[in-house]
């Protein structure tokens, strides 16, 4: 018997959310023990700041340059490799619960799987795999998905549908009529994506993935190895937790966030500094990528409305951890706690007033680069707590579940076991790691590199419909951990940008084969 | 108003192709995620693999032109027009082109990345059925 896995992952969830990695908005006293036993990562990226292509580079251990699907809206190829495929292989018993997102959700036709799922009332579908096998979905033999609100094509969906239609129009409305990220303002401030929802909590899909999980695991005889992956939507917009649970963090009572220049004139002297897209946003002149409201201009964010949106993003992280509390717990009566090994992670951070924005989009900085992780080992197998503060990145997942599972690193995996300790990053060489953004959507195309040290963030816009090419921001942490001070094309930082540069050239001549890019076939 | 158009060069004759496609009641056997229609007159109602109805007017059927046109009038869409084109490029060499015009502009994306998918199936039964002719 191999020890078995439990992988939560959040959306849009920001490091400093968590109290152990600072946060002082949530109490998260589940994940903080995870923490207190476990290992702490205090410098993990994404390889892409959006759902789909962060969480393809999950399942598949490749950055999205590699597995193909390299914006939302990009299908991951079905045959793309799978960790859950190789532990499927190997006899473990796969689940994944929740938001999967390796497909796209505006699927009407239900063209792929995990929108056709919940109408067809069967756990998994027979499909091809990597290795010209035909086997489950993606190598997971149970899915249950959920998504944000109760729309669309999921189990969640289909759920609140049967038991709890009158809810339904209680969520916000995540999409406009012209299928637009919707700009509508609601809650107490206004704020977008924003609105007060009545559901009890029990019925909201945090608590419903926790369910769904726990009954899964029920399910699974004492002896049988097993993956599951708790996916939790939240706290990704729109901010609508149930109205029952607000009054736990007042966002009259709530602190600006460190990173949100009160100033109009200085948030704009920031934005001036970094490269255009940036204040052109800022001014709703250009609106990169879907992952926004079009129709909403960032420099309209009152500070109430970041304190709501904050408080309400507050709300959301303490709700996830006390599900991951009652599945802890029922594991605990299950009798296998000690064998388990719980990570717990998220796709992408979520900029939540940084520099006086919200959202997500192609701003690589702390706010959507730098996210929680921890890894807590089973304890049974006796590995020494640690903080890691070596840069690593989610790449390194579906190595390391494989080799908790006792297999080899399989050659399509780009990224390596996460390291236990600093001394092991060291002895492993994580210094770098890099993150990718690219899109090309009604017109506009973006294309992003970031390299990150434990030192420097190093960012290179490629030629594109906003970038002439020779754009870029470059930030010294130590001195402006807020990555305040652009000092791109400094010369006193010639030759560390130089060096930098050139691991990002490295990157991209990486050997290996690449999957043949996905084509766009929904904005997300 | 967003249009979008995908294309597929097919080792078949024209005809060929296009009888694949020019019975309105075929979609379901080259539409992925088109699982069943019903065809009264010009009105074809498809029903999609997530459980969606979705009415359809077809506009034109042109086997001189090679030509199939259909809009579809659900309130989803404030305006869609679909036009498949089959060309002969030679002996056994045609194009079939599958344009989507739609309002809301996601809905071109979405609808037209499914047409992507159908092309792919035309392609596949047109050769097929090439190679059990000869």
């Amino acid at each position: 018997m191999g020890r078995k896995i439990l992988f939560v992952t959040t959306d849009q969830q920001r490091y400093d959310t968590l109290a152990c990695n600072g946060g002082v908005l949530s109490r998260t006293p589940v994940v903080d023990a995870l923490a207190a036993q476990g290992i702490r990562y205090e410098r993990c990226q994404p390889t892409s700041v959006v759902c789909m292509p962060s969480r393809a580079s999950m399942l598949t251990g490749q950055f999205p340059s590699t597995h193909g699907a390299w914006m939302n809206g990009v299908a991951l190829a079905i045959d793309a490799p799978s960790f859950a495929e190789v532990l499927h292989d190997a006899g473990y018993k796969t689940a994944l619960i929740g938001k999967a997102h390796f497909e796209p959700f505006l699927d009407p036709f239900g063209r792929f799987s995990e929108n056709a799922l919940a109408n067809l009332g069967i756990p998994t579908v027979e499909e091809p795999w990597f290795d010209g096998r035909q086997g489950p979905h993606r190598g997971f033999d149970h899915l249950e998905f959920s998504t944000h609100g109760a729309q669309g094509f999921t189990h969640y969906a289909k759920w609140m549908q049967q038991n709890h239609p009158e809810q339904i129009g209680n969520f916000y409305q995540v999409l406009d009529a012209d299928l637009q990220v919707n700009a509508a303002g609601g809650g107490d401030t206004d704020a977008p994506q924003v609105k007060s929802n009545p559901i009890p909590k029990d019925w909201y899909h945090t608590d419903w993935v926790a369910d769904r999980t726990i009954n899964w695991l029920r399910q699974q005889p004492a002896d049988a190895d097993w993956f599951c992956w708790m996916s939790f939507p939240d706290p990704h917009h729109p901010w609508d937790p149930p109205a029952e649970e607000v009054r736990r963090v007042p966002w009259r009572d709530v602190e600006l966030p460190v990173n949100y220049p009160t100033s109009p004139s200085e948030r704009e002297a920031l934005l001036d500094q970094k490269a255009r897209h940036w204040r052109a946003w800022y001014d709703g002149r250009v609106v990169s990528n879907y992952e926004a409201p079009a129709k909403w201009v960032p420099a309209t964010m009152t500070e109430d409305q970041v304190r709501e949106v904050n408080a309400l993003n507050a709300v959301e992280v303490e709700l996830i951890d006390e599900a991951l509390g009652r599945v802890i717990g029922a594991l605990e009566q299950m009798g296998c706690a000690d064998d388990v090994d719980i990570f717990f992670t998220t796709d992408h951070g979520e900029l939540q007033g940084d520099f006086g924005l919200l959202f997500k989009g192609p701003y690589h900085v702390d706010g959507l680069l730098r996210l929680p992780l921890i890894w807590r080992p089973a304890p049974s197998s006796a590995v020494a707590p640690a903080v890691v503060k070596a840069p690593v990145s989610l790449v390194s997942l579906a190595a390391t579940f494989l080799n908790v599972a006792g297999e080899p690193t399989p050659s399509w995996v780009e990224g390596s076991v996460l390291p236990q300790s600093d001394s092991d990053a060291s002895e492993r060489t994580f210094d770098a790691t890099v993150t990718e953004w690219d899109s090309a959507i009604f017109g506009l195309d973006v294309h992003v590199r970031s390299v990150l040290t434990s030192k420097y963030l190093l960012t290179k816009y490629q030629k594109g419909a906003l970038h002439d090419g020779s754009e870029g921001e470059l930030y010294v942490l130590d001195d402006d951990p807020l990555q305040r001070v652009n000092r791109f094309n400094d010369p006193v930082l010639s030759d560390v940008q130089s060096e930098l540069a050139q691991r990002l050239h490295d990157h991209e001549v990486r050997p290996g084969d690449r999957a043949t890019p996905g084509v766009l076939v929904a904005p997300v | 108003m967003a249009t979008v158009r995908y294309e597929r060069r097919i080792k078949a004759d024209p005809d060929t192709v296009w009888s694949i496609f020019c019975e309105p009641n075929s979609i379901p056997e080259w539409f992925p995620g088109v699982v069943s229609c019903t065809v009264e007159g010009s009105i074809r109602v498809i029903t999609l693999g997530t459980g969606l109805s979705m009415p359809e007017e077809i506009m034109t059927i042109d086997p001189l032109l090679r030509r199939f046109q259909y809009k579809v009038t659900s309130p989803l869409y404030h305006f869609h027009l679909g036009t498949i084109d089959v060309i002969e490029l030679g002996p056994l060499d045609s194009l079939c082109v599958y344009s989507t015009t739609a309002v809301p502009d996601a809905l071109a994306l979405i609808t037209g990345g499914a047409t992507d998918g159908a092309l792919d199936e035309i392609k596949r039964m047109a050769e097929e059925k090439m190679k059990e002719q000869h």
